[in-house]
Formats: structure tokens, C-alpha cells, sequence
């Protein structure tokens, strides 16, 4: 009954797979001609496509839980927190990355710079939304206030996003694809394969939800099994 | 029965009432007090007579003001849920009144905490702050933001488990935008910048105080009333 | 006249069901009485009734003289006791009336407090703090706050719980009155009360 209900999805995932293949290969073949950066600029490939779904995920958990608080049906809160468990996990590879690439090119894994702040404050918000969650026993009461936490994060995040650099300068790559200055910008092969790997990241974040998703169905499943029994 | 000065009224008793049990037991009070005269003796002690800059000081100052809050702002909320009184409040009065209520309560707490605390804090720290209004004006913002932030978060955790700890680990970031502004703003403020300079800081406290104000009033229907 | 109407009301704590699809109506003049097992969901109910809680599906409906009002149009005549119902006992009994006469927007009226205080057997104790209540004084005090709007909607729940032989009784007699011209909703253990509901809910556990 779960596997079968969609079966486009086994479409989804073949095409997800071999786009993910072109865009490994794109990213091998194509980085070396990036200017200003030498061959350590191919994380870009990674790195920026790996915060962009940690913060998508995070817009999908808010929407979901604005959608429970309306609907209260126990599907849109485990579509909240599924998609903040992979927010969680997206967030912290985006650090990792990003802090690699800094020891190799600022010098230091970590120097408080405004985007290495915000993906921390993001972790901050994803680990305190688990420690409610997990704090609480009633399912109802723990999809309600996880729910509105998430809204309250919501609230709050485009704040940081004006603030903080208003007083921590910043060293980070100022939007590669947009800027004028030649140095930085992309070349066109290199923005191909960069949006191309955007894209085949958002279809991998997708994947994954719907597989974490259905985990999460099945052990409410399987709970009121044996609730019955 | 639902217009807006019969709403304020009933706040202001939800107010009353809290002061009253509150200056019976003086739980929050001896609490948030003790916490930071402590920490204010404990950082000025091991700092010393060592004269730090702005730079320094003004996130002190504020990192004692936000473990104070997380110290006592809880138990406005967390003594209805003990004493199992919360039901009883649901039954008689509007989920907003009870939030004003409540808001005032910690907003009137942590600015009379400051009132003791900031003086206090200046003269162990030997410091002369050279715009003394944008000062007053900065803390005043930050904690009125502070303490809206800790009532809609102690009305969470009221309900959960582990509410000491969880207090600061929800709140603090969502007071984040607060504290990155405020502490800036204090710096300057010590430091005698003009007015004109913070204008940013103060802008940006304001508008995050009346965002995250209507956002609580908002939610705290969808916490009050599970 | 007041009217109170459920409509399919069902409720799941953990996605266990508690109860599911339960309807009733009252109007002012009639008693209804929630009967079941312990754990068969009675308190659940009142707890909707009173918005207290919301349920999984289903809702609950006030009407005044024929017309939708909201529970925040109902509450200023809405009374309720019940064991999870507590009253401020850092508090003394008067300061708890004072609290509760304002907040429900009512002057504070000292004569009926008296009255009130007088009727349920606590006349002499209007000044001591609850914590040094007993228990039965407290479920006392509890119709004290109950009863100070003269509520044309009165909700029970185990009303005589913790009561001496006179506290029955004299709850009985509020019981009687009340249901004359009133609402009353009654959740009970106790078979000597059941004939106090025109009307009865049996919830299956």
C-alpha cells in the first residue's frame, strides 16, 4: 500500500540518480577553469547547493507546521519533522564543507563570519526544535508546540539575515553568479553544472524526505498495531 | 464582553494576580535577582580592576541579562501548570489577556531587575558610559524583546519536561537577533557614539520587538488551548 | 435561553481513540449526566465542552436565544468544577474571589461572598490562605468560584469528590436549583447521582 500508491516515483528516482551522475562528473571535469579560485572552488558545487536544502528544509517544516496548526492532522507534523531531521543534517554538512574550504583558503576552520554564523543559528534552531520534541510525551501536544517553535524560528531567521552582518564583516564569496566583478564571476559551463547540481540536490532532498516520511508512517502504524493488540 | 478595554482589563488582573502570588512566595524575585547579583560578583571578581573596552563590556552586560531572564521568566507560566491552576485561568479568562498579562508581568520583573542591576554592574565595572539615554534607551528595547520572547517560550516549555534547561536552549535563538543588536547598540552607547550612529540598532530592535509580539499573541492560542 | 450542542465529537490522545462520535444537546431547564467507567473519557468531554481542549473532530456549539455566540461569549456564564479545576492556594479565599469576580468583569461584591461562603460551610475562614484548606474545604472553595456569576451554564465533575456527608448535601441542593431553569452537566461515579441528568451520555471505555 505505501509502494505502490505513486509509481512516477520510480521514475523520480532513476532520474534523480542519473542526474546526480552528471552532475559528479560535471563538477570533476569543469572546475578547474573556475578564475580567482584554484581547484578548491569545486566544493562550490556542494557546499552551496547543500545550504540551499538546509534551508528549504527548514521553509518546508515552517509550511508544514502552519498546516497543522490549521488542519491538525498528524501527517503534516511528520512532514515537519521529517524535513527538519534532514534540515539538521543538510545544515551540518553545509558547515563541514564550508569550514574545509575556509582552513583552505582564509586559513582557520572557523572565524565567525556572517554565513558560517547563520548556518549556526540554523543548527541552534533545528537542535532546540528535537529538544522539545523530545521532551514532550503526548504526540498532539508535541506535533502543537514543535509546530509553533518552528513559526517562531521562522519569524525570527530573515531578522539574522539583516542583522548580522550589519556587524560582523564578512570574507565570504559575495554571490558568485550575480556580482559584477569579472574575478568572481562564472563562467558559463561552471554555472551550468552549478545549477544543475542545485537541482539535482533539491531532487535528492526530496528523495530522501519521502523515504524518511514513510519510515515515520510505518512506525505510527505500527504502534497502533500494537495498541490493539 | 470582547471589546478591547474589557481584553486590557482583564490582563491587568491577570497582572495583579501574578504580583500578588509572586510577592507571597517571591520565587521569580529572589530567584532572578540572586542569579545575577552572583553573576554580576562573579565576572567582576575575576576580571578585576582591569579596565576592558566597550567592546568587552557591553556583551557582559548583556549575557548577565539574558541568564538572568532564563533564571525566573519561566515561572510565570511553569507555577500555573505545578499547581494546576492553568486549567482554571483557561476556564475563566481569553488565551490574550492571559498572555498580556503574563507579558507585563516579565516585562515589569526584568526591567526592575535591570533598575538594580545596571548601576550596579557599572560601578564594579568602573565605567562611564558617555551617552547615558541612548544607553537606557537601548536596554530598555532589548529587554522588552527579551522578556516577550521568554514568556512565549516559557508558555512552551511550561508544558514540556526538563523546563530548566530547555528555557534557554529554546530561546536563545530566537532572542539572538535582540542580543546581536543590543550589544552593539551598548557598545556604542558607552562608548559615546551619537545617537544618529545607533539609529540602526534601535530600528532594528524595534521592529523585531513588534514582529515577535504580534507573532506570540498570535501562537499562544495554539499553546494555551492544545 | 442557552444551548449547547456537540456534533460527532471523537478524540484520540497518541492515536488511540478515546471516545468517537459523540453528539448531545442541552438547553437551559435541562441536566445531563456523563456516565462510564474510569479512563472511558468522561473528563475529556467536559474538557472540550469547556474548551479546555480541542478535539480531534468534531465540535461544539453554543447558542443564546437562538443565535451562534463564541466560548468567549459563553465564558462570563460558564462555571465549572472538577478535580483538576485548582484554585490559587498561596492565595486567601477572599483574594481567590477578588481575582475571579474581576476577571469574569463582575464588581466585588462582599455580601454575596459572605452569602457564598456562608452556604458552603466556610464561614470564619474568608481570610486564611488555601494551602491550609483541607480537602474537602477545597472542593468547597471550588463551588464558591464557581458559583460567584450565578453561571447559567454549571459543568460538574465528580461533584462530591472529597465532600463530607453536609458538603453532599448542600452540593446537592445547588444541583437541584441549578438544574430548574439552567444548565447542568454532571460527570459522576456515583449511582445515587445519575438521577439528577434528564438526559444521560453513556461513554463506552
Amino acid at each position: 500500500m505505501l509502494k505502490n500508491d505513486r509509481p512516477w516515483f520510480h521514475g523520480f528516482k532513476i532520474f534523480t540518480f542519473v542526474w546526480m551522475i552528471f552532475v559528479i562528473i560535471g563538477s570533476i571535469k569543469v572546475a578547474p577553469e573556475a578564475t580567482g579560485f584554484v581547484s578548491t572552488s569545486r566544493v562550490v558545487f556542494f557546499h552551496v547547493p547543500v545550504a540551499w536544502v538546509a534551508v528549504l528544509a527548514f521553509l518546508v517544516s515552517a509550511v508544514f507546521s502552519i498546516r497543522y496548526l490549521r488542519k491538525k492532522q498528524m501527517e503534516d507534523d511528520i512532514w515537519a519533522s521529517s524535513s527538519a531531521a534532514l534540515g539538521f543534517l543538510f545544515a551540518i554538512l553545509a558547515t563541514v564543507t564550508g569550514s574545509m574550504w575556509a582552513k583552505h583558503e582564509w586559513g582557520s576552520y572557523w572565524n565567525w563570519d556572517p554565513r558560517e554564523t547563520s548556518i549556526v543559528i540554523l543548527l541552534l534552531i533545528y537542535a532546540a526544535y528535537f529538544a522539545l520534541r523530545s521532551a514532550i510525551d503526548s504526540q498532539e501536544t508535541k506535533a502543537q508546540l514543535s509546530a509553533v517553535y518552528s513559526i517562531l524560528a521562522f519569524v525570527t531567521v530573515p531578522f539574522l539575515i539583516f542583522v548580522v552582518p550589519r556587524v560582523i564583516f564578512t570574507l565570504h564569496p559575495q554571490n558568485p553568479i550575480f556580482t559584477n566583478e569579472p574575478k568572481q564571476r562564472m563562467t558559463p559551463s561552471i554555472r551550468w553544472v552549478f545549477f544543475a547540481s542545485l537541482f539535482g540536490f533539491t531532487l535528492v532532498y526530496y528523495w530522501i524526505l519521502r523515504l524518511k516520511v514513510d519510515i515515520e508512517r510505518i512506525k505510527q502504524r505500527m504502534t497502533e498495531m500494537e495498541d490493539k493488540s | 464582553m470582547t471589546s478591547r478595554s474589557t481584553l486590557l482589563h482583564k490582563a491587568w488582573y491577570v497582572f495583579q494576580k501574578d504580583l500578588h502570588q509572586e510577592f507571597r512566595t517571591r520565587y521569580a524575585i529572589n530567584a532572578i535577582f540572586l542569579f545575577a547579583v552572583t553573576t554580576l560578583i562573579v565576572v567582576s571578581f575575576s576580571i578585576g580592576p582591569a579596565g576592558l573596552s566597550a567592546q568587552v563590556l557591553s556583551p557582559l552586560l548583556w549575557i548577565i541579562i539574558f541568564f538572568s531572564a532564563m533564571s525566573g521568566l519561566s515561572h510565570i507560566f511553569v507555577r500555573e501548570e505545578e499547581q494546576q491552576t492553568s486549567d482554571t485561568l483557561r476556564l475563566v479568562a481569553p488565551a490574550n489577556a492571559i498572555f498580556l498579562g503574563k507579558w507585563l508581568f516579565n516585562a515589569v520583573l526584568l526591567i526592575g531587575l535591570e533598575i538594580l542591576i545596571v548601576p550596579l554592574y557599572l560601578i564594579f565595572m568602573n565605567l562611564e558610559v558617555k551617552n547615558p539615554g541612548g544607553f537606557a534607551a537601548i536596554i530598555l528595547l532589548g529587554s522588552l524583546g527579551v522578556s516577550t520572547v521568554a514568556t512565549i517560550i516559557a508558555a512552551i516549555i511550561s508544558r514540556a519536561s526538563a523546563r530548566g534547561a530547555l528555557f534557554a536552549v529554546l530561546s536563545f535563538p530566537i532572542t539572538l537577533p535582540i542580543l546581536v543588536s543590543a550589544i552593539h547598540g551598548t557598545g556604542m552607547a558607552i562608548a559615546g557614539r551619537p545617537m544618529v550612529e545607533m539609529m540602526g540598532d534601535y530600528q532594528i530592535l524595534f521592529a523585531f520587538l513588534v514582529v515577535i509580539f504580534t507573532a506570540s499573541v498570535l501562537l499562544f492560542e495554539f499553546i494555551w488551548i492544545i | 435561553m442557552w444551548r449547547i450542542v456537540g456534533e460527532n465529537i471523537t478524540q484520540q490522545f497518541n492515536r488511540r481513540t478515546i471516545f468517537r462520535n459523540i453528539s448531545f444537546e442541552i438547553k437551559s431547564g435541562e441536566s445531563l449526566v456523563l456516565i462510564g467507567p474510569n479512563g472511558s473519557g468522561k473528563t475529556t468531554l467536559i474538557r472540550i465542552i469547556c474548551h479546555l481542549l480541542r478535539p480531534t473532530a468534531g465540535k461544539v456549539t453554543y447558542l443564546n436565544e437562538g443565535k451562534r455566540i463564541s466560548f468567549e461569549e459563553l465564558q462570563p456564564h460558564l462555571g465549572l468544577v472538577g478535580p483538576y479545576l485548582q484554585l490559587y492556594n498561596n492565595l486567601t479565599a477572599f483574594e481567590n474571589y477578588t481575582f475571579f469576580s474581576k476577571i469574569r468583569g463582575l464588581p466585588v461584591d462582599v455580601e454575596r461572598f459572605r452569602d457564598l461562603m456562608k452556604r458552603l460551610g466556610l464561614a470564619g475562614r474568608e481570610m486564611d490562605e488555601l494551602r491550609t484548606y483541607s480537602s474537602g474545604m477545597l472542593q468547597r472553595m471550588k463551588y464558591v468560584c464557581a458559583l460567584i456569576h450565578d453561571p447559567d451554564v454549571l459543568i460538574l465533575d465528580e461533584p462530591t469528590s472529597n465532600l463530607d456527608e453536609e458538603g453532599v448535601q448542600i452540593v446537592y441542593r445547588i444541583i437541584e436549583e441549578q438544574k430548574r431553569d439552567k444548565i447542568l452537566i454532571l460527570a459522576t461515579n456515583e449511582p445515587g447521582e445519575f438521577r439528577f441528568g434528564d438526559k444521560q451520555i453513556h461513554i463506552a471505555a
